[in-house]
């Protein structure tokens, strides 16, 4: 499977109004739904040219957009509670309908979105409008038929979990039993039931009792695609942790471990800081995970706790610049990785609108940029180099001109095809792997 | 355009940034340190975690609360706004500020 260097231009790209805060493509790829800063959902849908031709090209266009959090303020807490969805996870389709969850700081939303392209009509007491009729006008009775009208999407809120996290949300994971999915703050884990929104339970608490011996805090958390009673949760430390909810009902106790030992003579004020994982995402296949901390993404081996099997480094010229990076805050930029669809290639944003991804399989990487004017029709990505010092080449950007505005911090990718979608600041590029 | 490089590096420039590969995140936390003396030896410690727990936190002043309140009295309803700023006596929100939960929205038709 080679990597796909050969992007063509965004086949969609599409304008969000607000800033973009997460991207994830449902099971099948035909749907990528996009959270933002507003609180609003916007869900494109795949539509495909030429699709018993090899060289489809797929757009991505809209095809439902939802309110789906408000701002809100406790009173009793003093906090203002952001109505940005932090994550979105879809539900695997059981029927007609699409489910997905979403979620803000405090509160997790069970959406469930559905066409409609049918309505009833001949109503007995009714005229078209609504209007009710004269009952004493009614002469006949006949049967409402169903007529087919222009194809309607809705979104409703079926199911709404909240008032069970203290802390900021920043996970969910539904479970491989589809009946189950966790949802992680700060410093706890919880379980819900899809069904049941007035009971959660708690698998993990890492509070301490003394708020003052607080060393890490959760960062993310994710069950195991196959294994329903494994999941693993990532710290502010660098560490993640495996746990079998067989073992107890609360799983503040690992399984597993893993850390990659540190030298300590290279400790520096930054270390812990760098360390820190933004993102863990399992594998497919579900015998390796991936973890994103600032400057490297880390393959570990589920068999494996005392070191990562790989580890490839994002932008590592950026380690001679933390210091602008801890003033400026963008050291504590929370950037997401993914898998392809068999697992050969993972991919990951950085700075300046670039984005990475590294072939597993064939030991290669490239650095692409989802910009307007970088992509040119008829004409695949080029590949961008940043120099890191000493002499810059044509075409190479020095570290100095990079614009740490520009973060890509959300990417997703298609779970069969060679399609990626990336998210700037309010842009949604979708690109795809040319055919050749 | 030009094929000038910027970036060619003198002799002692060059031995700098050797110095700095050798380990430039030490080089870095010089620099931190220069800059802000009295920052605390070491990152992460409970301070900054039990800050950033705190994201969010704002305090009810129930006499800004009632100024503010007065104050919308005089106007018209606003909007909601579209950007948190730092907590004042005119950005307390009010109940009018909050919107009210909307009802299960019914969304565009699918592009034709």
């Amino acid at each position: 499977e080679r990597i796909c260097t050969h992007l063509q231009p965004p086949t969609s790209l599409q304008q969000v109004s607000d800033i973009i805060s997460t991207v994830e493509f449902n099971h099948t790829g035909k749907l990528l739904a996009t959270g933002d800063k507003g609180g609003r959902v916007v869900i494109f849908q795949q539509e495909i040219e030429n699709k018993n031709q090899p060289q489809f090209r797929s757009e991505y266009n809209v095809y439902s957009t939802f309110q789906s959090h408000e701002p809100e303020f406790d009173y009793l807490k003093s906090l203002e509670i952001e109505e940005k969805i932090n994550k979105i996870r879809w539900l695997p389709q059981k029927n007609a309908a699409q489910f997905l969850l979403s979620t803000n700081d405090k509160t997790i939303k069970l959406w469930k979105i559905s066409e409609r392209d049918k309505r009833p009509e001949g109503y007995n007491l009714k005229e078209e409008d609504g209007c009710y009729k004269d009952p004493n006008t009614i002469t006949s009775l006949r049967v409402p038929v169903l007529i087919p009208m222009d194809l309607m999407v809705e979104a409703s809120p079926r199911r709404v979990f909240a008032n069970a996290h203290t802390y900021h949300i920043n996970s969910i994971s539904v479970n491989s039993d589809n009946e189950t999915y966790l949802s992680a703050d700060d410093l706890r884990i919880n379980l819900w039931h899809l069904e049941i929104t007035d009971r959660s339970f708690n698998i993990v608490d890492i509070k301490p009792a003394n708020m003052e011996e607080l060393t890490e805090v959760i960062t993310a958390a994710e069950f195991h695609p196959h294994q329903c009673n494994t999941f693993v949760y990532s710290s502010s430390k660098g560490t993640i942790r495996l746990c079998d909810m067989r073992a107890s009902a609360l799983c503040d106790k690992h399984s597993k471990l893993f850390e990659e030992p540190e030298d300590p003579s290279n400790r520096s004020f930054f270390s812990e800081i760098i360390s820190s994982i933004s993102d863990v995402k399992f594998s497919h296949n579900g015998r390796y995970m991936m973890t994103r901390d600032y400057l490297s993404v880390k393959i570990w081996d589920l068999n494996m706790e005392n070191r990562p099997v790989e580890t490839y480094q994002v932008h590592e010229y950026l380690r001679s610049k933390l210091c602008s990076l801890y003033e400026n805050d963008c050291i504590f930029d929370k950037f997401e990785c993914c898998w392809n669809g068999n697992d050969s290639v993972v991919m990951t944003g950085s700075y300046n609108n670039f984005f990475r991804m590294f072939d597993r399989g064939q030991r290669r990487d490239v650095t692409l940029e989802a910009s307007r004017e970088n992509s040119k029709p008829m004409q695949v990505l080029k590949p961008r180099k940043v120099c890191a010092g000493g002499k810059r080449k044509k075409d190479e950007i020095s570290v100095d001109s990079l614009d740490f505005n520009k973060k890509i911090l959300h990417t997703a990718w298609h779970p069969q095809d060679n399609i990626i979608a990336v998210a700037t600041t309010n842009n949604l590029y979708i690109f795809q792997d040319k055919v050749n | 355009m030009s094929e000038e490089v910027e970036g060619t590096r003198t002799l002692d420039e060059q031995q700098e940034m050797e110095d700095k590969v050798i380990s430039p995140e030490k080089a870095e936390e010089a620099k931190l340190k220069a800059r802000y003396p009295n920052l605390a030896p070491k990152h992460g410690g409970s301070d900054f975690l039990r800050k950033r727990l705190q994201k969010g936190q704002k305090y009810f002043d129930s006499g800004d609360y009632n100024m503010a309140k007065a104050k919308m009295k005089n106007k018209q309803l606003p909007s909601a706004p579209t950007e948190k700023t730092e907590i004042t006596g005119d950005h307390i929100p009010t109940p009018q500020d909050l919107p009210q939960r909307k009802t299960s929205i019914v969304a565009s038709k699918l592009a034709g």
